[in-house]
């Protein structure tokens, strides 16, 4: 052992004294947190992520989704996802490299379980978490259907929406952590 | 070579500040001629407010209703919604490093959130040995540290993309950056707690608005230094800023320091939310898109003098700005009043602190004939704010978000000072 390697022994035995008395580390916390139990996760974690993680029980096709979008989704999104006055939801395809890029589900979103979860977190704007899980999975068909992405017949479900490509998912470069800046 | 029009900084003070109070009411009149007409109060007359006593003591004080101009500005929201957009920051009405709270600018996506912090929780799970949940007398008791840094909109100073220059004011521009000291638990602790996996690469964000607004964080960044803030500028958060706790990353892009914070998951490959995927990506002129675009580039602007204020005729002014980057310390601004040919260090306002609005000022005098001023910020990591043309050159006119080129304000001969492409 070095003459250094001794010393910084030594600081860490004094220092380690010194941690269980008046002067703990800048990065220990005093344990408030309770417990969370499954239950209680399982109401808040309505997160879904691209492999279909957290996807719930459920299935929807394209014709019931219309019925859901017509009565929810139309007043802000326009007939069949044409847009106005909010975003346009479908469409778009074969634009981004031109002048008036249109960006919607069907020629932006890389992921398909983005539908999903988005609809399901934050949608209609008035009332979210409002839809059936049913219906989330009849909405996302509906749109994906729309943009000419899968049939009028698919069904969504836990399975099936994990394994939808979405068309403009090569077009994505991910630049962290390769950049710094 | 150095700007000849740049005067040496060695300047008298007093009549630094007079310049800038003139220019100020200048911009606040509209007019040209900057002459006070308060009768019955200039010399040799007493004024009034000294014949009789002032307004009683406030438990909460206001600005002086003088003031009442400087707001935040061009309030935008989504069709139909009062809560799904942006406010921005008056920049150009305010001086120093700090944005005061209730002019910190604000983006929503569904509204600011009526949040009472005894019923709110933080719920952390996930790649944890110990799922845990936070109440907000639980956060009080925790380890605080405090951190002056900016926080900046990845859509900030997107109308600059555009093809011709916008009419909008310096605040209206760039307004979607503020800065304050935020205060909280640095977010390592909680998460030593839970007792994180350690092959755990990434962590969920959920806002507790209707909106559950969320964003995949890498875990280097949550580790490094996060913070779980409670407190902005010395008070609790305000509502808009996310009350009761929101998370802040230091440098990164706003919409990651994720608002009314809820639920933090740990798992090992991003979401992919809404926001990630089809919002904050940067759409090039191939139609390709960059993603995790998360450092805000380093950028300076000038707010004094700026779009919509007018020069009262040649002589002395001060130029003032703000310079800050995602990656560090400012290290460097330059001003240029030649259109960029030439360029003086302007000096900075101590403390020059990481990742935080550094201001520069710096006395300029104008010799009455129309240029072009412009500001040039460098960090310590050694990157320079590029000039406009090859930063569109290079991401074209497609793109909305991290937007970081130098702002030119064209100054005519009458003294307008107007937005340019230059």
């Amino acid at each position: 052992m070095s003459t250094r390697d001794l010393w910084l022994a030594l600081a860490l035995v004094v220092g380690g004294c010194a941690s269980t008395a008046m002067t703990p580390r800048a990065t220990e916390g005093p344990n408030l947190g309770s417990e969370a139990t499954p239950a209680q996760i399982a109401g808040w974690d309505i997160s879904v992520g691209p492999d279909g993680v957290g996807l719930p029980p459920g299935k929807g096709t394209s014709a019931t989704g219309a019925i859901v979008y017509e009565q929810k989704c139309q007043a802000c999104h326009g007939a069949k996802g044409g847009g106005q006055p909010n975003d346009r939801l479908v469409g778009g395809h074969g634009t981004l490299a031109s002048k008036a890029p249109v960006r919607t589900i069907g020629s932006y979103w890389p992921y398909a379980t983005t539908v999903f979860d988005y609809v399901r977190r934050s949608m209609p704007y008035i009332q979210p978490q409002s839809l059936t899980d049913n219906d989330v999975y009849a909405v996302t068909a509906y749109l994906l259907h729309l943009n000419g992405i899968i049939s009028e017949t698919d069904e969504m479900n836990a399975q099936t929406l994990p394994k939808v490509k979405m068309p403009n998912q090569p077009n994505f470069i991910i630049v962290y952590p390769s950049r710094g800046k | 070579m150095p700007d000849k029009a740049i005067v040496e900084p060695a300047v008298d003070q007093s009549k630094r500040r007079f310049m800038k109070q003139s220019l100020g009411l200048i911009a606040a009149t509209g007019l040209g001629a900057g002459g006070a007409k308060e009768a019955g109060a200039a010399p040799p007359e007493v004024p009034p407010s000294m014949k009789g006593p002032g307004d009683g003591m406030s438990q909460y004080g206001s600005p002086a209703k003088y003031e009442r101009k400087v707001t935040r500005v061009l309030i935008r929201s989504q069709p139909g919604t009062t809560g799904s957009g942006a406010s921005r920051t008056p920049l150009e009405s305010l001086d120093g490093m700090i944005t005061p709270s209730g002019l910190h600018f604000e983006r929503h996506h569904s509204g600011v959130p009526d949040i009472d912090p005894d019923q709110h929780r933080l719920l952390v799970h996930g790649m944890v040995k110990r799922p845990l949940i936070f109440t907000m007398d639980a956060l009080l008791r925790y380890p605080m540290i405090s951190r002056i840094h900016f926080l900046e909109c990845s859509g900030n100073s997107q109308t600059l993309y555009q093809p011709a220059p916008p009419n909008l004011t310096a605040g209206e521009t760039h307004g979607l950056v503020s800065c304050s000291e935020w205060t909280g638990v640095p977010l390592r602790v909680l998460l030593e707690e839970a007792g994180v996996d350690g092959s755990a690469q990434w962590m969920l964000a959920e806002g507790g608005d209707s909106a559950a607004m969320s964003r995949s964080i890498p875990m280097a960044k949550a580790m490094d230094d996060a913070i779980l803030a409670l407190f902005q500028n010395g008070e609790r958060l305000r509502p808009e800023n996310g009350y009761p706790v929101r998370l802040f990353l230091p440098g990164w892009e706003g919409n990651m320091s994720v608002k009314w914070l809820r639920r933090l998951k740990i798992v090992s490959a991003p979401i992919m939310t809404k926001d990630e995927t089809s919002r904050y990506t940067d759409l090039q002129a191939d139609g390709k898109s960059l993603m995790f675009t998360y450092p805000m580039g380093v950028k300076s602007v000038i707010t004094l003098p700026s779009h919509g204020m007018t020069l009262r005729g040649a002589g002395l002014y001060q130029v003032s700005g703000i310079a800050w980057s995602g990656n560090g310390a400012i290290r460097k601004v330059e001003v240029s009043s030649d259109g960029g040919r030439t360029w003086t260090d302007a000096p900075l306002v101590a403390p020059v602190l990481p990742r935080a609005l550094t201001r520069f000022r710096l006395p300029w005098k104008w010799d009455g004939t129309a240029t072009v001023l412009k500001s040039r910020a460098t960090d310590e990591t050694g990157a320079v704010q590029p000039e406009r043309q090859p930063f569109i050159a290079e991401h074209g006119n497609n793109a909305i978000f991290h937007f970081h080129a130098i702002q030119a304000w064209g100054v005519a001969a009458n003294g307008e000072v107007k937005h340019v492409y230059a």
